[in-house]
């Protein structure tokens, strides 16, 4: 994770298109000015960042589920709950099954484990649009690589 | 067998929080009843659910952009009943 930058997922760990599931894998960093503000003495990490992590896992399965022609953003979010803090180095895994794709939108829930027990759970919708820009494009590519989602695993599905 | 509008309205009244008695076939989802895009994918989502349908929203936004088609033709309530019996009724055929 490099929270700072919004890059929430580390790696994906399988994806499924048939099942139209994904794995991915998070590790907390140890260091972040963000745990100096939440908490002083506690650092925790954030209800709205573990949100994030599950729409960036969300977002990730529904890119390579469209072969990466559009994008995805984020519109609302339902009945999150956030059963147990999450502290600095936990590793997470986040579980995300797309359960609707509509016309300009999708459904997805998400769920976020750490030794494999649950952390957190959502459901979320998208809207799905073009890519504003062939930059964005590109760099959503770019990131799919680093982060282990290749063009091998889109195809083996 | 309720109709495809009380379906449509029911749902509206769930999501929005709208009574329902105050939703007709004559109302116009936007304008009438003040539903917002946002409302509308969770909507869209319930009714695609309930017919077994996808709408085809984008369509129907690019038709309205471009001048082909006005707003009242989707989204009256009694027209958007009418769009989707043709669209349960061409996933059938």
């Amino acid at each position: 994770m490099r929270l700072e930058y919004f890059q929430l997922i580390d790696r994906v760990l399988d994806l499924n298109l048939a099942d139209r599931t994904i794995r991915s894998e998070a590790t907390v960093p140890t260091q972040s000015t963000i745990f100096e503000g939440h908490f002083p003495g506690r650092p925790l990490m954030p209800g709205v960042l573990l949100i994030e992590t599950m729409a960036q896992t969300c977002g990730w399965l529904l890119l390579a589920t469209m072969g990466f022609t559009r994008m995805a953003f984020l519109a609302s979010v339902r009945e999150a709950k956030f059963r147990t803090f999450v502290t600095p180095g936990q590793v997470l895994t986040i579980s995300a099954r797309l359960d609707h794709e509509g016309s300009g939108f999708a459904v997805a829930s998400a769920k976020i484990k750490a030794d494999n027990k649950l952390i957190c759970d959502a459901g979320l919708t998208f809207r799905v649009v073009d890519f504003p820009n062939a930059e964005m494009h590109q760099q959503m590519c770019a990131t799919a690589v680093q982060i282990g989602l290749s063009t091998e695993a889109l195809t083996d599905g | 067998m309720s109709s495809t509008f009380d379906t449509i309205a029911n749902i509206i009244a769930e999501t929005c929080d709208i009574p329902r008695e105050t939703i007709k076939p004559e109302s116009h989802a936007i304008d009438d009843l003040g539903i917002d895009s946002l409302d509308f994918l969770d909507i869209a989502f319930a009714i695609d659910k309930a017919f077994g349908i996808k709408l085809p929203l984008e369509q129907w936004t690019q038709e309205v952009n471009d001048g082909k088609a006005t707003t009242e033709q989707y989204f009256v309530l009694k027209n958007l009943s009418a769009r989707i019996d043709e669209l349960v009724a061409a996933k059938g055929a």
